[in-house]
């Protein structure tokens, strides 16, 4: 997956006066060190010297960069956003890779060698050639109990992590439950506690002994820490209230699937709402597979799905042609 | 008389006679400035050790270094640890087990309830801190000891749910003090437990204090400059004047026969009400 020598120039043609990847080789060798002590040390935050990078911090400038070091010019890139392949993020960014490296991009998860995400992991399940890349805004767990840098560390040198227990103590106290629905704390590996990225608790069992490697970059604080192919993940949790994941009472909308995530949208300007799948590709997949939800044919669902498919097609008018000069981004 | 002479071993065997806390001639210096200087005592199992001086005594560095949380510049202090004879050199120990040893046998109460809690979680969450730390895991155990322990140092149950921020002075330094008690440690340190509360509030939390370090048979080192607070609390006191112990003792003996000027000068100086 990391080519050895990347002055690679492939057919689909990168803009030309940009690096493969946009980052300089030093940087894409010094991000990959980084990278290669976080796959050692599961769930430890290695840093490293983040660059700036053409967007803001918090847009994902972070796993960009975990991105740009290990992509080569046989990756086939896939990006996601709140589990959407047609988010304005997840649009910037792929488009950005292309134009930078010439790779083939997918929204189909089976077909993706890398993923990029930003609050999901995808729901179907991902297989050992693939990489998942997370972007984290904070990628320290302890940050809410301890504003200190230097004693997290300490905290993490010396696995001193009874405050975590105390956050979810306090959901109890507060909620009578784990009330913590997302970037719900994991230990990697029985050592380390790390924070899964704001994912939805939902997603926590999905990291668990995956057959994929998992790296998290987070840009602004400038650490890299990564999970890899069959570690254990676990959530925290008291032994009279287990980690359980959210549940619905309801199944999507569009497709009738009733073991994904769903969020919640206004469908059109009457203030419909729908619940419907928050993985795109999973929930248009199942409708291309036949699978009709209880509302797909509602003025509701269909107007949803028109959005959808609007966004999709000017997405593939997009593809095809050359890179423009056109500003990137939202 | 054999019988007796075999008693008088198992006493000693149980570890009655040999201290729990040995300083040996701790010294601190800020820089070219003097925190403490040549402190030597020994503390027994379910003793209290009253330290009394003036400000800028030295009391507050002395405490820092015996409970750990600063590394002494000469001297050693050294703790019987576990059930064991030997006394072990506490400043050696990897950090680890010094925070190990802070959460189990020790407790540390602060002047300011707020050095001491975690403002921003409740009551509940505060005691139930440290029994976490050492791995309790069962939610309605960690809220039954909470409850408990919130009842035993006058604090109303239904609180347990509340803020510290919200408690009285008074309240946050019960609560603080049921947050250090709660693993049942041997030996605890006190920097000014009743200062800045008022004098009634004072007496019920001294009352509470007592009861609590007699009943649970802790060994203490309070540092106070208040002298009633000592005589109430201490059966043996030190008394600290530019960083040195000028004159160690029982409590009464010290109060009542003083004998280093420094101390008959603290003595004399006490308003009489």
């Amino acid at each position: 997956m990391i080519p050895t020598d990347d002055t690679a120039d492939t057919g689909a043609a990168p803009e030309s006066g940009y690096t493969f990847g946009y980052l300089d080789e030093q940087t894409k060798r010094m991000i990959r060190r980084a990278i290669l002590k976080a796959v050692a040390v599961p769930g430890y935050q290695v840093p490293f010297a983040g660059r700036e990078m053409p967007l803001p911090y918090g847009w994902g400038t972070g796993g960009i960069q975990v991105t740009a070091s290990i992509i080569g010019p046989d990756d086939v890139l896939k990006v996601i956003d709140q589990g959407a392949d047609d988010t304005t993020n997840a649009v910037s960014i792929r488009r950005f890779f292309r134009r930078v490296t010439g790779v083939a991009t997918t929204e189909r998860t089976a077909e993706a060698t890398l993923i990029q995400t930003r609050h999901r992991v995808p729901e179907t399940p991902l297989g050992p050639g693939q990489i998942l890349v997370y972007q984290v805004p904070i990628p320290e767990p302890l940050r809410m109990m301890e504003p200190r840098e230097t004693e997290t560390r300490r905290m993490h040198a010396l696995a001193d992590y009874g405050v975590m227990h105390v956050t979810l103590y306090e959901d109890i106290a507060q909620h009578g439950r784990i009330a913590t629905a997302y970037n719900y704390p994991v230990t990697a590996n029985g050592r380390y506690v790390m924070s899964p990225s704001p994912i939805p608790k939902f997603d926590n069992p999905k990291m668990h002994d995956a057959p994929f490697l998992q790296l998290f970059g987070a840009g602004r604080e400038k650490r890299i820490y990564a999970v890899p192919p069959h570690t254990s993940v676990v959530s925290l949790d008291f032994e009279d209230h287990p980690f359980q994941v959210q549940s619905w009472e309801r199944i999507c909308d569009l497709c009738g699937a009733d073991d994904s995530y769903l969020d919640e949208v206004i469908a059109d300007d009457e203030g419909s709402r729908l619940f419907v799948c928050s993985d795109s590709d999973h929930c248009a997949g199942r409708r291309a597979a036949g699978y009709r939800g209880p509302r797909a044919d509602s003025q509701a669902g269909v107007a949803l799905t028109d959005a959808m498919a609007a966004v999709k097609r000017e997405h593939e008018r997009d593809r095809p042609a050359p890179p423009s000069s056109e500003e990137m981004g939202p | 008389m054999t019988a007796l002479c075999a008693a008088r071993l198992d006493a000693g065997a149980a570890g009655d006679d040999i201290p729990l806390l040995r300083a040996d001639g701790v010294t601190k210096w800020y820089g070219a400035r003097l925190g403490c200087a040549g402190v030597t005592f020994d503390l027994y199992p379910g003793e209290v050790l009253g330290v009394v001086g003036e400000s800028g005594s030295g009391k507050s560095t002395l405490l820092g270094v015996l409970s750990g949380r600063m590394p002494p510049d000469a001297g050693g202090v050294h703790y019987r640890m576990g059930g064991g004879a030997d006394l072990t050199d506490i400043h050696a120990l990897p950090e680890g087990r010094r925070r190990l040893l802070m959460r189990t046998d020790w407790g540390v109460v602060h002047q300011n309830p707020r050095d001491g809690l975690r403002m921003g979680v409740s009551a509940g969450a505060n005691i139930g801190e440290r029994p976490m730390a050492v791995g309790a895991r069962h939610y309605g155990t960690l809220r039954g000891q909470a409850g408990d322990w919130l009842s035993r140092v006058e604090i109303d149950a239904d609180r347990i749910d509340d803020r510290p921020s919200g408690f009285s002075g008074g309240m946050q330094q019960r609560l603080q003090i049921a947050r250090v008690l709660v693993n049942g440690p041997r030996l605890v340190f006190m920097d000014e437990p009743t200062g800045g509360l008022d004098v009634s509030v004072q007496a019920r939390l001294l009352d509470l204090l007592r009861d609590l370090v007699a009943r649970l048979g802790l060994a203490a080192v309070i540092v106070t400059h208040d002298l009633a607070v000592a005589r109430l609390l201490a059966h043996r006191l030190m008394v600290m004047k530019d960083g040195r112990a000028v004159e160690q003792g029982l409590t009464d003996q010290v109060l009542d026969d003083p004998r280093h000027p420094y101390t008959q000068l603290l003595v004399s100086s006490v308003l009489q009400a």
